[in-house]
């Protein structure tokens, strides 16, 4: 098992994690009963693990509750990641369109790196071109086919190897300032085993985690 | 074989709804999509195409008693069956829709009514041959369970 500088498992990194996870988690939006069945069963097909919400609102809510997983620390190894590995939204729905709710993904810096795609019934050109100018991925066109489906592992994987090279990179650069500081690091690895970081280890992760918040804004 | 039999007029059944329309290629991907692991699965998304498709369909009538005609939201609602009946395949609903949208944009009350009652026509059409679908599979799963046991 690897160590790092910290003297912590990478198991203990979100982004590992889920780096070694061979499933991917696909959240899909579509206030249509029906049409959510069918992209369900689409993606389940294809071997997504799959939540579908109802609303634009509900999937926020749902995203929320990862960006809170983001901001605390992992304490305990067990700690579940609920980590998204792209949004599928239907276009046309009451309140928040998928238009909306693309906009609001992508202008939040927690949530930007998660690719979106659009669906909608109707083909509008301007419609469509407005949502890639605003990031979508793919735009594709109800009733969605296994064949459309079969198109997103290359954005998924896009986005995350983006995300673990800036990570990389990351730890890179910080070992090159902790190396000579790796003193009396046996006691700090037990502890980490437990789960529970000491706090000087703590605040040094805290600064990595921030530093590549910082990164990702930059990008 | 009483499965046999079963199955022949299952296979039937499915012929003839394609031959009249009632059904597109898009029900074929729906039959593609159910497998062993999810056995149910056609069964559920006409049931709940069902259950939405009649609650729409009460909505629009409502809309359409009132003196004023509320046509955006008459619009917002056929907009939603046409999409959930190509999500099925149900090709004659569909169409149906497309036609009653016509009439929205064009603001005509007559023609809606009228293509409301088209809609109906075709939906409830529809709903009586997937429930004898329905029907039909279950006395074939019933069947062949029975011979496993």
């Amino acid at each position: 098992m690897l160590r790092d500088f910290v003297g912590l498992q990478y198991s203990h990194f979100p982004l590992f994690q889920s780096f070694k996870k061979t499933q991917f988690h696909v959240l899909a939006v579509d206030d249509s009963l029906p049409d959510r069945k069918l992209i369900e069963r689409l993606l389940k097909t294809s071997s997504y693990q799959v939540t579908t919400v109802d609303s634009g609102s509900k999937a926020l809510e749902f995203l929320g509750l990862q960006v809170d997983k983001v901001n605390k620390l992992p304490i305990s190894p067990d700690q579940q990641d609920i980590e998204v590995n792209l949004i599928i939204t239907d276009y046309c729905m009451p309140g928040m369109t998928g238009y909306d709710l693309l906009k609001k993904i992508k202008g939040s810096s927690y949530l930007k790196d998660i690719p979106v795609v659009i669906m909608s019934s109707e083909n509008v050109p301007s419609r469509i071109n407005r949502c890639l100018e605003e990031g979508a991925e793919e735009f594709f066109l109800k009733p969605v086919q296994l064949s459309d489906v079969n198109k997103l592992k290359p954005h998924i994987l896009k986005w995350k190897s983006k995300k673990h090279y800036q990570h990389k990179q990351l730890l890179q650069s910080n070992s090159l300032i902790t190396s000579s500081s790796n003193n009396s690091s046996s006691n700090k690895r037990r502890a980490a085993d437990c789960g529970v970081l000491p706090d000087r280890t703590r605040l040094r992760l805290n600064r990595c985690l921030t530093t590549l918040r910082i990164k990702e804004r930059q990008i | 074989m009483a499965s046999v039999a079963l199955r022949e007029q299952l296979n039937q059944l499915l012929t003839s709804m394609f031959a009249e329309g009632l059904l597109d290629q898009q029900f074929q991907q729906l039959q593609m999509l159910q497998d062993s692991g999810s056995p149910g699965f056609v069964a559920e998304v006409i049931t709940l195409f069902c259950e939405d498709s009649e609650r729409i369909l009460t909505e629009l009538t409502k809309v359409l008693e009132q003196t004023i005609v509320d046509y955006q939201k008459l619009d917002a609602y056929v907009h939603q069956l046409k999409g959930s009946s190509s999500s099925v395949g149900a090709q004659n609903v569909k169409l149906a829709c497309v036609q009653f949208r016509q009439f929205c944009e064009e603001t005509n009350k007559e023609g809606c009514i009228q293509a409301l009652n088209v809609v109906k026509h075709e939906y409830y059409h529809l709903r009586n041959k997937f429930e004898k679908m329905l029907q039909l599979e279950q006395r074939i799963q019933a069947y062949d369970s029975k011979q496993q046991n």
